[in-house]
């Protein structure tokens, strides 16, 4: 089957690569980039651990095809922390213990980061809300929830 | 599988016209590629419409009509406040499919092309008033999206149709709507009965004009005109709002499955046909709900 060339942008790099028209932005991310922070838990965007942006905008990676990154910019997982600095959502997912297998992880983080650049000051109600695509089966939810409120608070007096 | 990006809906509908096989065109991708990864349809031909400029614009005519571009996701619709104040009831019925990253992704047309009968944003589009326009390899056409669906999984568009702007109607004033579902959860979910109710009232708060659509309770989208005529001249009494109720729930055709049996859903429809009317009563009287 013939390939399709895609010229795209990932975490701010300029990346280059040939896709089968069938194959998902996270088989490419995977595969054929190396990024494997995305992960595919269901494959059909009902758990969110394929979560990246496009053009800013939260998606499931694994409902979007190579071929539909041309000329976009994907942010992953791996662009959230800066080198060896960890973002704070990062460090507080630390220091809340708000992960246990991972596989959830990711999508979480790219997902919570998603919604603080929008709203600052979220409400737990809005945050479980904005979190309900991320499945975990780990954690019950709550850790993960007062990390990330945790966040948005000292992100807030930081800024 | 043939990936194409046409850049004009000619040139889409050209490519699905000479196309063979399953032919499928690509905006949000959420009904589509969910379908092709579980191999329940693998397409030939995919047409990838969000190339073609203007589809992904929300604009305002001096009239107060809306155009909405085909390839809008949800959270597009969510973040226009002028958009959500107009029609409130159309934003919310779209913004309760699926999860923020599905909001990213799925489209109005996308709803209604995908047939499902419990498809969340049809009611709304169906109450409305909202038209779509069509373009086809022998011109354009425009046409009511109570109109598209014509079984579960099927529309009324020929082959070589493609869905190119979609059409909401000026708001115009004293005028409300509001969509409400069940579903035994908060969020995350398949209606079980969905109703949208769009109100005109005159300057007394009596009902002008009404268009009430019910969803999951037949095999395509309700638009029924028995309960709208229950509310017109009324002012919302509790007369009113029972014939209202019993005029849904005569107009359900539905199906017992996993989500609901034929007598919870046919009755339910009455109950949420009575509160999505008072909501959009009290958005029509200016009350921001």
């Amino acid at each position: 089957m013939k390939k399709i060339h895609v010229t795209t942008t990932v975490n701010n790099d300029n990346v280059e690569f040939l896709c089968d028209p069938r194959e998902t932005l996270l088989d490419v991310l995977r595969d054929r980039l190396n990024l494997t922070g995305a992960k595919e838990g269901c494959g059909t965007g009902d758990c969110g651990a394929c979560s990246v942006t496009v053009d800013g905008r939260l998606v499931c990676s694994c409902l979007v095809l190579g071929a539909e990154a041309e000329g976009k910019k994907i942010a992953t997982v791996e662009g959230i922390a800066k080198g060896e600095e960890l973002h704070p959502l990062q460090h507080k997912f630390i220091e809340y213990a708000a992960l246990q297998c991972g596989i959830c992880t990711p999508g979480i983080l790219v997902a919570a980061k998603s919604l603080l650049e929008k709203n600052p000051d979220p409400t737990e109600t809005e945050v479980r809300y904005w979190l309900a695509g991320n499945l975990c089966r780990c954690t019950g939810y709550d850790k993960i929830i007062r990390a990330v409120m945790d966040t948005a608070a000292d992100m807030r007096e930081a800024s | 599988m043939q990936y194409h990006r046409p850049t004009s809906f000619n040139e889409a509908a050209a490519l699905a016209n000479q196309a063979t096989g399953e032919t499928r065109f690509l905006a949000g991708g959420t009904d589509v590629l969910v379908q092709l990864r579980a191999d329940i349809v693998t397409p030939d031909t995919l047409i990838d419409i969000k190339s073609i400029p203007g589809v992904g614009d929300i604009s305002q005519a001096p009239d107060g009509s809306w155009t909405i571009g085909i390839a809008v996701p949800g959270a597009e619709m969510r973040e226009h406040i002028q958009l959500g104040k107009d029609w409130p009831g159309l934003v919310e019925a779209m913004d309760l499919i699926g999860s923020t990253q599905v909001q990213g992704r799925a489209t109005l047309v996308g709803n209604l092309c995908n047939g499902s009968p419990a498809a969340d944003s049809v009611p709304a589009m169906v109450a409305a008033g909202v038209e779509l326009s069509v373009t086809g390899p022998t011109g354009s056409r425009r046409i009511a999206a109570v109109d598209v669906p014509v079984a579960p999984g099927r529309t009324s568009l020929a082959k070589g149709e493609v869905v190119s702007a979609v059409h909401v109607p000026a708001r115009g004033k004293n005028a409300g709507d509001a969509y409400l579902r069940f579903i035994p959860r908060t969020e995350m979910d398949i209606a079980v009965v969905g109703c949208a109710i769009n109100l005109t009232l005159d300057t007394d708060g009596t009902v002008t004009a009404a268009r009430v659509a019910l969803g999951a309770v037949a095999p395509t989208v309700l638009l029924v005109e028995d309960a709208a005529n229950a509310l017109i001249g009324s002012s919302l009494d509790e007369e009113a709002l029972n014939r209202l109720a019993e005029a849904a729930s005569a107009a359900c055709n539905p199906i017992s499955d996993k989500r609901g049996t034929v007598e919870f859903r046919t009755h339910v429809a009455g109950v949420l046909a009575k509160r999505t009317a008072k909501i959009a009563y009290a958005r029509a009287q200016g009350e921001n709900t």
